[in-house]
C-alpha cells in the first residue's frame, strides 16, 4: 500500500506498467518492487528449487527473490532484480520460475518432495545410469530449476565501451561517498562518483536521520548539486562498479537507457567503462542480513532496513500491520520510522534479553520468531517470548534484522582477505587491499552517519595526500553517531525448514547435511549446497550459512572464514562486455585499394583475416563459381590476368646493416642479393619450424622491401622488431611497416609485359634481358606516377607486381583494365590465385601452418649452414630432420574427375583407416582447368621417394575415399620456363 | 601531373564531411607523410637535421609540431612521422631524403594513413574519444601525439588547439574507423 | 595492468603483446660449438618464479618498443620497466 505522505516519488504523475499480465500504476521515482508493493503485490516470484512463493526481501542490488523477466521480444532480459528496475511507462515484467501461473505453480510439488531435494541431490540422484544424464535428467532439471529464460531473438539495442581517468574514484554515493567526493572535488581533484542507484544518497534516501539539521535525503541532494557544478567531477548514477582489477583499473557498467522504454536514437543501452583511477575509495555501504527461522521465506518477510527504505523513500508498506524481528538496535530504528509514517508496528521482537524499550510499540525482549503462516503471503508469525510462552501476531509484513555486513565485494577482488570484527559481528575489509584502494563508511564497519561522513572525508584526504596534495579537513555536518549495538543471533532453533539462501533454496538442514557428509570448509560448503551462488552471490546469505557451519564444527566464525567475492559484483550483460563489437561491427573491415572497382565488377568477396578480398569475378551466364575460376585461370595462363595483392605485408628495411639483418632473419642467404633484385625468403621460428615466407627486394645498398604473407604481417613485423631491439641492438637497421602505403597488383600471363609496356613511362627497358625474372626497380608510370615494379611470379607465368601509392590504386586498376583490353585482360580473385599456386606447387597457408619445416616443404636446402640465422640450429634437430619425415608432394586422383578433399588422410592402398596407418594428409586441393583434372598438394612420409605410388585418400568427415597418385608438386611448367620468358 | 586520379580512403573523389551535433568529422586526404628514423649512431645528427628542416625542434616523446608547412610527430624512439600538405610536397619522402642526408632512413607513408579531423567543443570531443580510446583527453594538451587503438585499429591521434583532434588510421580500415567515429559522436549528442 | 613505459609513462597492458622470459635476449651463437644444446636450453628451459620475473612485452599499439618488465607474478606489482634495447646492450649484446 502507498502511505499517505512522504517518499521521493512524483505523486503528480502516474505511469502504468504490467506485471504478470496485470496492469498497475506507479509514480516516477518508483522501482518495480516499490510500485508492486504499493499495489499490494507481495508475491513476485517462485523459488529456484522448491517453487515456494516469494516476495521481495531487500530494497537494493542484493535482492535474491524478486527476479523478473523484464521487457519483451528481443529486449527480454531474465533475472532482473525488481528492486533495481526503475519504473517507466509501459514497463512489462513477468515473474520467473512459475508455471502455469504465479499463484498456482505446478512444480510447487517440489516443496513436498523437499526431503529428496536436499544439498547434493544432483550428485546423488542423477548419477546413474550415465546415458540418462543428457537425454533425461538434464532437460528435466533445466526446465524445473534454473532462473529466467533468455530470448533467442537478436538484441535490437546497442552497447558501448569507454575509458575514464580520475585521481579518485569514489564507489557509492551514500554519506561516506558524498563526503569523500565533496572533499576531493573542492580540493580540485578529478573525481568520479559512481553509484548503482538512480538517485544518489544511499542510505540517506532510506532513513529519517538528519544531517546538518536537514533531512538526510535533502543534504544528499544538496551535495549532489554542489558536485554537479564542479567540471572536474563526474557524477555517474545508474553506474555499477563491478570489479577491481590490477593497478587501479575498475570495471563499471552505466545503465544509460535502462530506465527508458527504448534507448534514444544513437544512444547505447549500457556503457561498459574501464576506469583508470589513481586512487579509489570504496564507500559501498553495508548489507543487512536475515535471521533464519521456520518458514522465513514467505512474501512479506523482508529485511527490516528494506521495510524502512520502502516506507521512507517510496512511501510504501507491504502491509498496515507489521512487526520487527531483530538482534540489534537498527531494528528499533526501522520500527520507529514505520510508526512515524503511520504504519502500525505490532511489536519489536528482539532476541536480546536486555533489549531497550521503544516508544509507541511493545518490545518483546529475549523473544524469537518461531514460525510464520500465510500461503501466498504472510498472515501471522508465532513468537516464543522470553518467558517461554508463545504468542501469535497477525501481521502482513515482518522486518528482520540480523545485523549488517560491510559490503566487501570489491575489497576481495584483488585477493583482499576479510577480517572478523567481533564488535559488529561481521567481516570487515582486511588490511591488505588492492594498491590504491581504501574503504570508508559502513563498508569498513563504521555504521553511524557521522562516522560515514568522517571516514569519507578522511579517505579522500588520505588519497589526495598520497598523490601529493594536502587538503584541509572539512567541517563535518552534524549527524547521528549512535554506537553499533548487536548481540549475534543467527537462527532460531527448530526442526522445520529455515532458509539461509533464498535464491538457491538452501536451508539450515542443507548446511547440516554438508557438515555431516564432510563438506565443512567454506569453499566446499558453497559448492555442495550452492549457498551463495547464482545472481546474488549470497550477499544476504553467506554469513548465515557460515555461522551455522561454525556452530556445527564448534569453531568461531573467524576460524571458519569466509568465501571470497570475485568480479562481477552484480551480473553484467554480455552485450555490455561486447560493446560495439557485434554483428557487422564485430571487428573492423580492411578494404583493398581496388575494392570499389571490384564491387562495380560484381566481384564475390571473401574474408581473409580482416581483409575483404575479391574471391572471383563472375560474368553473365556463369552459374557456378568454378566456371568463373576456371575461366580466370585459363585466361591468365593464355594471355594476361590481374589481381590485387595489396594485402601481403610489406616491411621497409633500411640501414647500413639491413642486408646483414635480413641474412639473420631469413634462413637462406640475403647478404649478397644484388641491388635491383628480388629473392624468395624463408623465415623460421627459433624452434626450427617455418614461420613465414615472402620476398625481399633490394632497392638500394641500404634499402630493402620485404613482403610477408597476409596473415602473418603483424607477427612477422613484431618478430623483426624483437630481433632488432633485443638480439642485435647495434645493427644499423630501421624497420617500418608499409603494407598500407602501396596498392600492389599482380600482372600475370604471357601478355603481361605487353600490358606493362603501355603503363611504364618511356625509357625503361622491360625486355627479358633488361628486366629479368626476379628484378625490381623504382619506375614511373602513367606519365609520372611513382611506382615500384617487381618481376616475381606466384602464378608460374611471366608476371610482375606493380605498386603505386595506395591513393592511386583505384585509378591504376581501371587503367590496367583499359590498356589491357586489347589482350582480354582478366581480373582474377583469390580462388584463381589459389588454383595457380597449387598448379605451380607453391606453399601457402595450408602448408605453412606452424607445424612444418623447410625440409617438409622440400626446401631443406634453403637453410644455410654457412651462417647463423633464426631457427637454423634447431631445424637440424634429430626429430625435425628424420629421414621418413613428411615431404610435400603433388597428388592426382586416379579418376581425374574425383575431387580430393582437403584434410583427407593418406594411407597405403588397402590399409585400414586407422591412425597407425597414416602416411600423411592433403593440405590443398583444387580443380586444374589446365590439366583437366582435380589436383592436390599434401604431405607424405618420405614423399619424394614415392613418386608414382598410388595411395588411398580418405576423408571420414566428408565420406570420400579415393585413390590418388603421388606426383611432383610442380604440376605446371616444372622447369619454370614460362616465368623466365 | 600524371594520369592517375587519387581516391580518398573512404572511396570517393571528394573528402567526406559530417556534422553530428556540435562535432564535425572531416576526412582530410590531402596530407603527405613520410617516416624519418635516425640511423644508428646518428640520433643527434638526425634530430638536428630534422629540426632544421622543420624550423623547430624535433618533437620529443609523444609530442607533435604542427608547423606552417612541414609538421612532425614522434612515433618511436628516434623516429618521427613528418607531414605536409600534399600539394606542397607531393613527394615528401624524396624531399626529406634530400634535406636529411644519410643520417636518417626515410620511408614514404603518404597513402598509408587515412586522416580524419574532428572538431568541436573540447569537453564534447573529450567525451567522444572517451568512448573510442583509452587516452586521457583532458590531460593530453595541444601539441601531443599518441598512438592508440580505436575500434581495434592502431591509430595516431594528434591533439590540436581546443577541441581539435586529428586521427590517422590505417587506410584500408578507413571506413570502419569513420563508422566508429560517427557512432561515438552520435552517442554523445 | 598498467605498465610504466620508460618513455611514455603509464600504459595499459592491453596495448602490449607478451612474449615471455627476458632471458630470450640471451640468444646463443648459432655457429658456436655445442650450439644445438645451447639453443635447446635457450628456448625450452625457463624458470617459473613465484615472485619477481623479468619478462618481455612489446608495445605493439604504441611506440613499438620492446620492454623488459620486472613483475611480481604473485601480486602483479611491476617494479621496473626498461627499454629492452638498453637491457640487451647492458647484457653485452651488440651486432
Amino acid at each position: 500500500m502507498r502511505l499517505q505522505h512522504g517518499g521521493q516519488i512524483d505523486r503528480g504523475q502516474k505511469i502504468s506498467f504490467r506485471f504478470d499480465g496485470q496492469y498497475y500504476k506507479g509514480h516516477p521515482g518508483d522501482t518495480l518492487a516499490s510500485a508492486l508493493l504499493a499495489n499490494d503485490v507481495r508475491l513476485m516470484g517462485r523459488s529456484f528449487k522448491y517453487h515456494r512463493p516469494r516476495g521481495v526481501l531487500a530494497a537494493g542490488s542484493e535482492e535474491p527473490n524478486a527476479l523478473v523477466e523484464l521487457r519483451t521480444g528481443g529486449r527480454q532480459e531474465p533475472n532482473t532484480r525488481a528492486t533495481m528496475v526503475e519504473l517507466f511507462d509501459g514497463l512489462q515484467a513477468m515473474p520467473q520460475n512459475a508455471w502455469p501461473s504465479l499463484r498456482f505453480d505446478a512444480l510447487a510439488i517440489n516443496d513436498r518432495l523437499s526431503n529428496f531435494l536436499t544439498a547434493g541431490f544432483y550428485y546423488k540422484t542423477f548419477m546413474w545410469p550415465a546415458v540418462f544424464w543428457e537425454k533425461l535428467y538434464e532437460p528435466i532439471i533445466r526446465r524445473a530449476a534454473g532462473l529466467g529464460s533468455i530470448t533467442t531473438r537478436p538484441d535490437p539495442d546497442s552497447y558501448d565501451k569507454g575509458y575514464l581517468h580520475c585521481d579518485l574514484l569514489v564507489i557509492g554515493a551514500g554519506p561516506a561517498g558524498l563526503m569523500a567526493a565533496l572533499t576531493a572535488g573542492r580540493a580540485g581533484a578529478r573525481v568520479i562518483l559512481a553509484d548503482e542507484d538512480f538517485r544518489m544518497g544511499g542510505r540517506l534516501n532510506a532513513d529519517r536521520q538528519t544531517i546538518a539539521d536537514m533531512a538526510g535525503a535533502d543534504w544528499a541532494a544538496q551535495a549532489v548539486a554542489e558536485l554537479a557544478q564542479m567540471p572536474h567531477v563526474r557524477l555517474m548514477p545508474r553506474c555499477t562498479v563491478f570489479g577491481a582489477f590490477d593497478h587501479g583499473i575498475y570495471g563499471a557498467v552505466e545503465r544509460v537507457s535502462d530506465h527508458l522504454a527504448t534507448p534514444p536514437e544513437g544512444k547505447p543501452r549500457q556503457t561498459l567503462w574501464r576506469i583508470y583511477s589513481k586512487r579509489a575509495l570504496v564507500c559501498a555501504g553495508a548489507i543487512e542480513r536475515p535471521i533464519a527461522f521456520a518458514n522465513n521465506d514467505r512474501p512479506g518477510i523482508m529485511l527490516a532496513g528494506a521495510l524502512r527504505a520502502y516506507a521512507n523513500r517510496w512511501a510504501v508498506s507491504p502491509a498496515q500491520d507489521v512487526a520487527i524481528f531483530t538482534n540489534n538496535d537498527t531494528g528499533h530504528r526501522s520500527a520507529a520510522d514505520l510508526m512515524a509514517l503511520g504504519v502500525h508496528v505490532a511489536a519489536v521482537i528482539d532476541t536480546r534479553p536486555d533489549a531497550p524499550p521503544l516508544a509507541g510499540t511493545e518490545v518483546l525482549a529475549g523473544a524469537q520468531v518461531t514460525d510464520s503462516a500465510g500461503r501466498l503471503g504472510l498472515r501471522a508469525v508465532t513468537v516464543r517470548l522470553g518467558n517461554g510462552q508463545s504468542r501469535k501476531l497477525s501481521v502482513g509484513a515482518l522486518g528482520v534484522s540480523g545485523g549488517w555486513n560491510p559490503n566487501l565485494g570489491l575489497t576481495c577482488h584483488q585477493r583482499g582477505r576479510p577480517l572478523w570484527d567481533e564488535g559488529i559481528a561481521a567481516f570487515i575489509p582486511g588490511a591488505t587491499l588492492a594498491p590504491g584502494m581504501a574503504v570508508a563508511g559502513a563498508a569498513m564497519g563504521q555504521f553511524s552517519t557521522h562516522a560515514a561522513l568522517a571516514t569519507g572525508a578522511e579517505g579522500a584526504r588520505a588519497a589526495l595526500a598520497d598523490l601529493g596534495h594536502n587538503t584541509p579537513a572539512p567541517d563535518l555536518p552534524r549527524a547521528e553517531d549512535a554506537p553499533t549495538r548487536i548481540t549475534p543471533f543467527w537462527h532460531v532453533a527448530g526442526t522445520k525448514r529455515a532458509w539461509l539462501d533464498f535464491q538457491n533454496d538452501v536451508t539450515i538442514k542443507d548446511v547440516k547435511l554438508a557438515h555431516q557428509e564432510g563438506f565443512e570448509a567454506v569453499e566446499h560448503l558453497k559448492r555442495y549446497t550452492t549457498l551463495g551462488m547464482a545472481t546474488d552471490q549470497g550477499k544476504t546469505a553467506n554469513l548465515g550459512g557460515l555461522a551455522v557451519m561454525a556452530e556445527l564444527t564448534g569453531q568461531s566464525i573467524a576460524q571458519t572464514g569466509t568465501t571470497m567475492f570475485r568480479p562481477p559484483y552484480t551480473p553484467v550483460a554480455l552485450g555490455a562486455l561486447a560493446g560495439r563489437s557485434s554483428g557487422r561491427d564485430f571487428r573492423p573491415t580492411r578494404l583493398t585499394p581496388s575494392h570499389h572497382w571490384a564491387r562495380e565488377q560484381s566481384a564475390v568477396f571473401v574474408e581473409a583475416g580482416l581483409w575483404l578480398r575479391a574471391q572471383y569475378f563472375p560474368r553473365a551466364g556463369e552459374s557456378h563459381w568454378r566456371e568463373s575460376v576456371d575461366r580466370e585461370v585459363l585466361a591468365t595462363r593464355a594471355s594476361v590476368g590481374v589481381c590485387d595483392v595489396t594485402t601481403l605485408g610489406k616491411v621497409d628495411v633500411q640501414g647500413r646493416d639491413a642486408a646483414e639483418f635480413l641474412n639473420r632473419i631469413y634462413c637462406n642467404g640475403m647478404a649478397k642479393l644484388a641491388v635491383g633484385r628480388v629473392r624468395y625468403g624463408l623465415m623460421l621460428r627459433e624452434d626450427g619450424i617455418v614461420f613465414d615466407d615472402g620476398t625481399a627486394a633490394r632497392l638500394a645498398e641500404d634499402h630493402f622491401v620485404v613482403t610477408t604473407t597476409t596473415a602473418n604481417a603483424v607477427p612477422v613485423f613484431r618478430h623483426m622488431e624483437f630481433a632488432r631491439q633485443c638480439l642485435w641492438p647495434d645493427l644499423d637497421v630501421q624497420l617500418i611497416s608499409t603494407t598500407e602505403a602501396w596498392a600492389q597488383f599482380a600482372l600475370a600471363g604471357p601478355k603481361s609485359r605487353a600490358v606493362l609496356e603501355r603503363l611504364v613511362d618511356g625509357g625503361f627497358d622491360l625486355s627479358n634481358a633488361g628486366f629479368p625474372f626476379m628484378a625490381c626497380a623504382e619506375v614511373s608510370i602513367c606519365n609520372g606516377c611513382r611506382a615500384r615494379l617487381f618481376r616475381i611470379s606466384f602464378s608460374g607465368e611471366l608476371a610482375y607486381e606493380l605498386a603505386v601509392p595506395a591513393r592511386y590504386g583505384d585509378a591504376l586498376i581501371r587503367k590496367i583494365m583499359e590498356v589491357g583490353a586489347d589482350y582480354d585482360i582478366t581480373p582474377y580473385g583469390t580462388e584463381a590465385l589459389g588454383v595457380m599456386r597449387i598448379e605451380k606447387g607453391h606453399a601457402a597457408g595450408g602448408e605453412l601452418n606452424g607445424t612444418t619445416t623447410a625440409r617438409n616443404l622440400g626446401l631443406g636446402r634453403m637453410v644455410s649452414t654457412a651462417k647463423d640465422s633464426i631457427g637454423a640450429v634447431l631445424s637440424r634437430r634429430e626429430g625435425l630432420a628424420a629421414p621418413d619425415g613428411l615431404e610435400l608432394v603433388g597428388l592426382r586422383p586416379v579418376n581425374p574427375q574425383s575431387q580430393i578433399p582437403a584434410g583427407a588422410h593418406l594411407l597405403a592402398q588397402g590399409a585400414a583407416l586407422v591412425a597407425a596407418n597414416d602416411l600423411g594428409h592433403v593440405t590443398a586441393s583444387c580443380y586444374s582447368p589446365n590439366l583437366g583434372s582435380y589436383i592436390a598438394l599434401g604431405f607424405v612420409k618420405n614423399g619424394a621417394a614415392r613418386m608414382g605410388e598410388t595411395l588411398r585418400a580418405a576423408s571420414p568427415l566428408t565420406g570420400v575415399d579415393l585413390e590418388v597418385q603421388i606426383t611432383s608438386p610442380h604440376f605446371y611448367d616444372p622447369e619454370g620456363e614460362r616465368l623466365r620468358a | 601531373m600524371h594520369d592517375l586520379a587519387p581516391l580518398t580512403a573512404l572511396g570517393t573523389k571528394a573528402p567526406q564531411q559530417e556534422k553530428i551535433g556540435l562535432v564535425t568529422l572531416a576526412e582530410a586526404p590531402d596530407w603527405a607523410l613520410a617516416s624519418v628514423t635516425a640511423r644508428l649512431g646518428q640520433e643527434a645528427a638526425c634530430a638536428a637535421a630534422l629540426a632544421q628542416t622543420l624550423g623547430a625542434g624535433a618533437p620529443g616523446v609523444a609530442r607533435y609540431h604542427g608547423g606552417p608547412v612541414l609538421g612532425a610527430f614522434w612515433i618511436a624512439p628516434h623516429s618521427w612521422m613528418v607531414q605536409a600538405p600534399y600539394s606542397a610536397k607531393p613527394d615528401l619522402a624524396a624531399h626529406l631524403r634530400g634535406q636529411l642526408g644519410p643520417c636518417a632512413s626515410v620511408t614514404e607513408q603518404s597513402s598509408a594513413w587515412a586522416r580524419c579531423d574532428v572538431t568541436g567543443p573540447a569537453p564534447l570531443v573529450a567525451e567522444m574519444f572517451a568512448r573510442l580510446c583509452n587516452l586521457d583527453m583532458p590531460q593530453l594538451p595541444s601539441g601531443h601525439a599518441r598512438r592508440t587503438v580505436i575500434d581495434h585499429l592502431g591509430c595516431y591521434l594528434l591533439r590540436g588547439d581546443g577541441g581539435a583532434v586529428s586521427v590517422y588510421g590505417p587506410r584500408s580500415g578507413a571506413q570502419s574507423l569513420w563508422h566508429a567515429l560517427e557512432l561515438a559522436a552520435r552517442s554523445i549528442v | 595492468m598498467i605498465i610504466p613505459h620508460p618513455l611514455l609513462g603509464p600504459c595499459d597492458a592491453q596495448e602490449f603483446t607478451y612474449l615471455g622470459d627476458a632471458s630470450l635476449i640471451a640468444r646463443p651463437d648459432g655457429m658456436a660449438e655445442g650450439a644445438a644444446d645451447a639453443f635447446h636450453d635457450y628456448l625450452y628451459l625457463r624458470d617459473n618464479p613465484a615472485g619477481l620475473h623479468r619478462e618481455l612485452w612489446y608495445h605493439e599499439q604504441g611506440d613499438r618498443s620492446w620492454l623488459v618488465v620486472t613483475r611480481n607474478t604473485l601480486t602483479h606489482e611491476i617494479v621496473k620497466a626498461e627499454l629492452a634495447r638498453d637491457v640487451a646492450r647492458a647484457e653485452g649484446r651488440g651486432r
